[in-house]
């Protein structure tokens, strides 16, 4: 418990900036609307007008939360209003691409490290492929899609999800199953074990803290990835559909909410992932 | 004595070609080490002791020259599981307990459950380690990892035992204990031990023969035979036979140049 106390700190923090922030931006707006009806405010008078306007630039953290409890808890969980709706379309297809990507990921990394053809073919282009902006990509996969006659909606933004979460699955796994050093691979050779054995007994078991790494860096990423796979594909339901309605309907509010409820699934997403990672880390006696 | 050969090299080369030019690791290495015995290896690091029982265990290949192991080529013997090879490091797996360990080669060599279970209890005894089955490694010594990796190398039942300069991460006064245990379970198991080491006590309080080596190219300078008594206690390093051995593996090593740099 003693990790409390910081994130606490670090937390009443980022509140004082937020709250500071929402009175500087905000304020703005009353300045120029007391100007116009030609009345004086006083500066308490200025702060309070900041914490209750309808379209506020920057939603102070109470509007978020009221706006929060209305759409996660009052809200029927069916209603296209309910966040734990959108909450839940995002998800799917988060978990969908995390999938995807790191099966993708474990199994690039595989053939990398036992084939030099690979290692080299294979490794540069997936750098290459992180270098390119995956809103510039997302568009042309859900053309190809729909082209080939995928109806459902979830696949197109796995799939840009997956695009995001393998790569970190991928480097992480390169590294951990080169991790046995030669007198391990020299040990398993006085056996005569074969490369099937060797992967099973040895280079797979090394890489498993590092996948689990790998896991937490890329369950963010995949999340990450469906917001944005969410946002050109003129998607109705999901978190990155509500930030898009929200701006463009001129409700930051609503787009403060969605962000700060996809925050919440990404904190819960990478909990559970540690979790599963301290669990197995003790059960394979990594745990000390 | 016509003892069988369990080792025989004969004449034989082993040039690795680096970026800066060929190095001989070995040249016209010829010796043969007879079932049962325990032969040493010494000399200053680069004269190719390692690289000598790594040819032995087929780790490396030889570019010149023949060698056998019991009377097949090192991958042949292998592949018989001749032998078993500790390193210096204890190398466990930090994810297998201690039984889980010693069962590794068992498991890779497709032993039946209920053997496998008999064999490591035996070999854990053999090296005094029962009642540590379920420990993780890092719950245990450096001392006691080391013993737990020359349990897994007898698990198997290879007839040759090479040991790698097994205890030369280990302070002196393990190191004595262990060296203790080693000859003591040579006794009992009658394996044929091939040892590298750095330290001329430990190789002459434990052989039957020292092989002296020397760098550049990496060449035997000496074979000496040990006239120590099979059973030896800790004290026998300070009677006269134990010191006058010791002194001429010195002179070998001198011989071979080993101390001008």
């Amino acid at each position: 418990m003693t990790r409390v106390l910081p994130i606490a700190t670090v937390l009443a923090v980022l509140f004082v900036l937020w709250y500071a922030g929402a009175v500087w931006m905000n304020s703005k707006w009353t300045l120029a609307q007391a100007e116009r009806q030609g009345v004086e405010l006083s500066f308490s008078e200025i702060v309070a007008d900041t914490m209750r306007q309808d379209r506020p630039r920057l939603p102070p953290p109470h509007q978020v939360a009221v706006e929060l409890k209305k759409t996660v808890i009052d809200k029927k969980v069916t209603s296209k209003r309910s966040l734990v709706f959108h909450g839940w379309i995002t998800l799917s297809a988060t978990l969908m691409g995390f999938a995807l990507g790191t099966v993708t990921g474990i199994l690039m990394a595989v053939s990398i490290v036992y084939s030099r053809v690979m290692n080299m073919s294979l490794m540069p282009w997936a750098i290459i492929s992180q270098t390119i902006p995956i809103v510039a990509i997302a568009p042309m996969i859900i053309l190809v899609l729909s082209l080939m006659g995928v109806e459902e909606r979830a696949v197109p933004k796995a799939i840009i999800s997956a695009y995001l979460c393998y790569f970190p699955v991928l480097v992480g796994m390169v590294k951990g199953l080169r991790s046995p050093d030669a007198m391990q691979l020299d040990l398993l050779n006085t056996y005569g074990a074969s490369g099937w054995a060797s992967f099973w007994k040895l280079r797979f078991p090394s890489s498993v803290p590092y996948l689990f790494t790998s896991l937490k860096i890329g369950i963010a990423a995949a999340l990450v990835g469906t917001i944005v796979g969410e946002l050109p594909t003129g998607a109705k339901r999901g978190l990155g559909a509500r930030i898009l309605i929200g701006d463009q309907f001129g409700n930051p509010i609503m787009i403060w909410s969605a962000l700060i409820a996809a925050a919440c699934l990404a904190g819960a997403l990478v909990s559970i992932v540690a979790v599963l990672q301290g669990v197995t880390m003790k059960r394979m006696g990594f745990a000390r | 004595m016509a003892r069988a050969s369990v080792v025989e090299a004969r004449n034989l080369d082993l040039t690795f070609q680096t970026s800066d030019g060929p190095i001989h690791a070995l040249k016209g290495v010829d010796l043969d080490i007879a079932k049962g015995e325990f032969v040493s290896f010494i000399g200053p690091s680069g004269c190719g002791k390692t690289t000598f029982l790594r040819v032995v265990a087929g780790l490396e290949h030889p570019t010149g020259g023949e060698i056998s192991v019991n009377g097949m080529t090192p991958d042949e013997a292998r592949r018989q599981r001749a032998y078993g090879y500790v390193f210096q490091a204890a190398g466990l797996y930090p994810w297998r307990t201690i039984a889980g360990n010693v069962r590794l080669p068992l498991e890779i060599m497709s032993y039946s459950r209920a053997d496998m279970g008999e064999r490591v209890a035996r070999v854990l005894e053999l090296v005094d380690l029962s009642g540590f089955e379920k420990k993780f490694p890092w719950q245990l010594s450096g001392g006691m990892q080391q013993r737990a990796s020359i349990a897994r190398a007898l698990a198997f039942d290879a007839d040759i035992l090479l040991m790698d300069e097994p205890f030369g991460a280990l302070d002196e006064i393990v190191r004595d204990h262990l060296n203790e245990q080693l000859l003591s379970l040579w006794d009992r198991t009658a394996k044929t031990i091939g040892f590298v080491t750095h330290s001329i006590p430990e190789a002459v309080y434990l052989s039957t023969r020292i092989v002296v080596m020397s760098p550049r190219p990496g060449r035997i300078t000496d074979v000496i035979e040990s006239t120590l008594p099979k059973e030896r206690p800790l004290d026998i390093r300070d009677t006269p036979e134990f010191l006058a051995i010791a002194h001429r593996v010195r002179e070998g090593l001198r011989a071979g140049h080993a101390y001008d740099d």
